[in-house]
């Protein structure tokens, strides 16, 4: 998994790429808190577009940073949905709890 | 090796070969005969209950043994399964608790808990066992329909 960030005024971007599971979802979950529990940054949007998989540590790491982005009143965002990405969202039922974008665009006119 | 195993898997509990054996069970899915949403099903199943074994029965630490086995099982055909595809992972960590097998509630919005949960959605049959100092975990997913099976 590789993660980047863009930065502008009120809202960074999480490019998120490659498999998000035990090995690596601390290092996203990590970024995530970082942004909306330290910074608070008001919206944090999360791009996984080129995420493939994702397991339910890195559902649990998302799950956190929602939490956090409750606590401290900002948002957290999520667009660029693969199919399994989807479907662990939907068998946890947390699908219609995330703020979730088809794509970019959408994600930033929100 | 029986004629029913497909392939046979030892590994030691390291999270980074986790990516390995997924790439592994979606290429063994596909050749089996499952369609992309059931391979998806398997591999999440089967990465989930390695992540499980990984964190829970080794604590975390590498370097201890996992095997998985991949065997061919008769078709179901009163329920119109085709053939399944039976995956025993065995390891060699504590007596799991059988009070943490049942999975939480999904109604708290949460962190954690949803590997179980995953797992059981994903496959036909999950069991569980424990036999001199090995715990088993058997899971299987039926191809659906009848026409799938090895005697058409």
């Amino acid at each position: 998994m590789q993660i980047s960030a863009r930065r502008t005024e009120n809202t960074t971007i999480f490019d998120v790429s490659g498999d998000i599971d035990l090995a690596n979802s601390p290092e996203m979950r990590k970024a995530l808190l970082g942004e909306l529990r330290e910074k608070r940054t008001p919206r944090v949007i999360v791009n996984l577009t080129k995420v493939r998989y994702i397991d339910s540590s890195g559902v649990a790491s998302l799950v956190e940073g929602l939490k956090a982005s409750r606590d401290t009143g900002t948002r957290l965002l999520l667009f660029g949905l693969s199919p399994a990405a989807r479907e662990v969202l939907q068998l946890s039922r947390l699908l219609k709890i995330f703020e979730v974008f088809e794509n970019e665009e959408q994600a930033l006119a929100s | 090796m029986s004629k029913d195993v497909l392939l046979k898997v030892e590994l030691l509990s390291d999270p980074n070969l986790l990516c390995v054996v997924r790439a592994t069970i979606e290429q063994l899915t596909e050749l089996f005969g499952f369609p992309p949403p059931e391979r998806r099903s398997v591999t999440r199943a089967v990465d989930e209950a390695l992540t499980n074994i990984v964190r829970h029965a080794y604590g975390g630490q590498p370097g201890h043994p996992i095997e998985i086995v991949f065997r061919r099982v008769p078709p179901q055909r009163a329920a119109n399964r085709g053939d399944g595809l039976e995956i025993l992972l065995c390891d060699r960590g504590p007596a799991v608790d059988p009070l943490k097998l049942r999975g939480r509630r999904l109604d708290e919005i949460k962190p954690g808990g949803l590997g179980l949960h995953f797992i059981r959605q994903s496959m036909d049959t999950v069991e569980f066992t424990r036999k001199r100092g090995v715990n088993q975990l058997r899971l299987i997913k039926y191809l659906q329909g009848a026409r799938h099976d090895s005697n058409s």
